[in-house]
């Protein structure tokens, strides 16, 4: 059975029997924000007191709708009900929930957030005009929070795959390039290329086979958007998958995910399984001439290995270092064979651009930086979250309006943008818009999202110290003006902190800086003096005082920092002090 | 399965990949997830499963941190040390860690009850401080409860 229509009736029935049947539907967010609040046990909860109670409902575990600050999120949709939502839910107030709420409809106190549906329910606001839900415009995340991850026909329901259905039926390979031209849909993977323009390389390749690969590596401290799509809503990336696989002639996809975290890996697998089940993935997809494979890979823990050609070192099993470009990935990507490269974002928007047209897409955001950008706010805020807001947002709307601002009455410090690779940034950052473009003006960069809050007790050098200790803690240790000059800078940043500088120790950032700058092969040793280079720049009096005062200004830098040190390339075995040149 | 001789049951881990593609990698996770480490045995069997040299293993195995070559403990404890979680106070909640398991970095106790690690970001930023036990994940921590879950850990220890 692999005709669209077939599949949409029966995923409709489906879902008709799921939200106006006469069982109740409980959703509870299990992503890894829910699971860190405690949601794994609160559906444990839940199974018990409803089998206790004799109750007979509907219990899904479903991604983040984004407010991961009211985690673990409880919904409960009664029969010809509204959806009321429960915020902060434990398994002591399961009970409440159950015979309170589902058998007598009493809100227990203080817990309800909010309702989702056409009618009003008194004393309850409509969770769509909350200012974390209204300036959002979710098209990656659309489904996330609403549908469970594992259960393919909830998607279809959703509108899932009319995109891939209007493509294999009604467009051409090109025509649908054009769509993603037309969208102006710039790559979130951090380098903002047009995604559309990038597929447009891979076409005349010699193939099969030809690879479409998904980069979720996301080892960005910060960030976890990727990570939220595919346990959101998995089935928009193997969907946008396809659609890259039919735009560019690819045979096969790969989803590359580091190991170990499992909410992602298992539902996206799960997933995959469902979409060969239906006729989605395989040959003749919905009964075309079109055939595409999904596989996932995983790989090791390495940050650079989301570098792309990093990445594909490392599904081909190897060492995740970077290759030397060209040849470009697009004539000799993975196993040597043609590849194209994508961030999870840029592929998740993929089902919605093709079914609702590249127009349509443009008209969100800002010229040159269409779409949305799916905000990681975290830190010092009160509302910290995941947020889809349009392109062009205002740094201080998505802090003070989405994040709530900074709590307990203090002032904001420092806002750390871009990853670890990116910019330690002062108040006056507010002023500037999240996109690409407004970024890159300003002298930072959007990378893939992560957004982190620091207040006033925060110092600049201590956070700074944290991100180039990340930095050379990941170098792969291929170049080595990047395997050696993180270990310098860290050297310099932690004598610094502990007001020990030496004289030419600012002087020795800068020309480190330059030296990896010129002599890395990819980013990571490019770009991995921006912390400190940003946090110099933006906080020179945190840097004065314990230069020249000889102390902490909030006092952070004195506690020690508790962080590992590089062990590449020396493998196991590698002891502090082995490392060559280390300037001591 | 623990009486198993190792060898068979790495081979059988390795031969009981599913994915397509099969790499020294994926290899190398395969006998990692099954074992919770690497013994010699295993790098010499994923040479001989994938027909490479056993330095082409070794150069893989030794490059990502997240093996390990000697008997796993009984629990792992992960604390982030990503930006976030660092200004939220993992700190403090690593100082805790190890001032409890009798430790001075990341490593085993003393007893092999528990494995102390640090991780680059779990990925739930938005509850930091974040640890993970036994991979469950346990946001917003303090040092007070970080204190009561590994003391928790070492009465199921005995």
């Amino acid at each position: 059975m692999s005709d669209y229509r077939e599949l949409k009736t029966r995923a409709d029935e489906r879902w008709q029997e799921l939200v106006a049947g006469d069982k109740p539907w409980i959703r509870v967010g299990t992503g890894l924000c829910g699971e860190a609040a405690g949601a794994v046990d609160v559906v444990e909860a839940l199974k018990a007191e409803l089998s206790s109670l004799g109750l007979d409902a509907n219990l899904s575990e479903v991604g983040c709708l984004g407010l991961c600050y009211t985690e673990p999120l409880v919904d409960i949709l009664k029969p010809g009900g509204p959806r009321v939502f429960f915020k902060n839910v434990t398994p002591e107030d399961v009970l409440g929930l159950l015979s309170g709420y589902l058998a007598d409809g009493e809100l227990p106190a203080g817990k309800a957030l909010g309702y989702l549906g056409a009618t009003a329910v008194d004393g309850l606001t409509d969770i769509d005009s909350m200012p974390s839900m209204k300036l959002q415009e979710r098209i990656a995340l659309r489904n996330s929070g609403h549908i469970a991850p594992d259960d393919i026909y909830q998607y279809i329901a959703s509108g899932g795959y009319a995109g891939l259905n209007k493509a294999l039926f009604g467009m051409k390979p090109d025509d649908v390039i054009t769509e993603m031209k037309d969208s102006g849909l710039r790559g979130r993977g951090g380098a903002g290329f047009p995604t559309g323009l990038k597929w447009s390389f891979m076409v005349r390749s010699p193939g099969p086979p030809k690879y479409i690969l998904c980069n979720c590596e996301e080892g960005d401290p910060g960030a976890y958007n990727d990570k939220g799509i595919l346990e959101g809503d998995p089935c928009t990336l193997l969907e946008g998958m396809t659609l890259a696989g039919y735009a560019t002639g690819a045979t096969n996809g790969i989803v590359f995910i580091r190991h170990g975290h499992d909410g992602p890996i298992n539902r996206t697998m799960k997933a995959i399984e469902q979409a060969y089940e239906a006729g989605l993935l395989g040959s003749n997809i919905l009964d075309s001439e079109f055939s595409f494979d999904i596989e996932v890979s995983l790989t090791g823990d390495s940050y650079v290995a989301g570098e792309e050609t990093a990445l594909m070192e490392s599904i081909e099993g190897k060492r995740a270092m970077p290759r030397i470009k060209p040849p470009f990935p697009a004539a000799f990507g993975v196993w040597g064979k043609p590849s194209t490269i994508n961030n999870v974002k840029s592929l998740a928007y993929a089902p919605e651009i093709v079914a609702k047209g590249g127009t349509w897409f443009s008209t969100i955001g800002v010229e040159k930086c269409t779409g949305t950008v799916i905000l990681c706010l975290s830190g010092d805020v009160m509302y910290p979250g995941m947020y889809e807001v349009p392109m062009g947002l205002p740094l201080r709307v998505a802090i003070e309006e989405l994040g709530g601002g900074v709590p307990d009455g203090k002032k904001l410090k420092i806002v750390q943008l871009g990853g670890p690779l990116g910019h330690v940034l002062g108040a006056d950052s507010l002023e500037h818009s999240l996109d690409f473009d407004s970024m890159k003006a300003a002298n930072a960069m959007l990378g893939s999202g992560g957004v982190i809050v620091a207040d006033e007790d925060s110092c600049a050098v201590d956070l700074a110290r944290v991100l180039v200790a990340f930095c050379q803690y990941e170098s792969c240790g291929k170049c080595f003006p990047c395997r050696l000059g993180m270990t310098q800078l860290l050297d310099f940043v932690e004598r610094i902190s502990r007001c020990e500088a030496r004289e030419g120790d600012m002087e020795m950032i800068e020309s480190v800086g330059n030296t990896m700058k010129a002599g890395s092969l990819c980013f990571h040793g490019q770009l991995g003096v921006n912390p400190i280079r940003s946090a110099i720049e933006n906080f020179a009096e945190d840097f004065r005082v314990h230069l020249e005062e000889k102390r902490c200004p909030t006092g952070s830098c004195d506690r020690p920092m508790l962080a590992p040190r590089n062990t590449r390339p020396f493998g196991q075995e590698f002891k502090p002090g082995q490392v060559p040149l280390q300037i001591a | 399965m623990a009486n198993e001789p190792t060898t068979e049951r790495i081979r059988s881990a390795l031969a009981s990949q599913k994915q397509p593609s099969v790499t020294v990698l994926s290899s190398l996770l395969a006998a990692h997830d099954d074992l919770g480490y690497l013994p010699d045995e295993a790098i010499d069997e994923v040479a001989a499963f994938m027909e490479v040299s056993i330095n082409d293993v070794w150069g893989v195995a030794s490059f990502y941190p997240n093996f390990r070559f000697v008997p796993p403990a009984e629990h792992v404890v992960e604390v982030c040390w990503g930006p976030t979680c660092h200004i939220r106070g993992a700190g403090s909640i690593m100082q805790q860690c190890m001032e409890d398991l009798g430790l001075s970095s990341e490593g085993d106790t003393a007893d092999g009850s528990v494995t102390l690690k640090y991780n680059t970001c779990l990925g739930a930023c938005s509850q930091a401080p974040v640890i993970s036990i036994d991979h469950r994940l346990h946001g917003r921590t303090t040092p007070e409860t970080v204190q009561g879950q590994i003391a928790r850990l070492g009465d199921g220890v005995g």
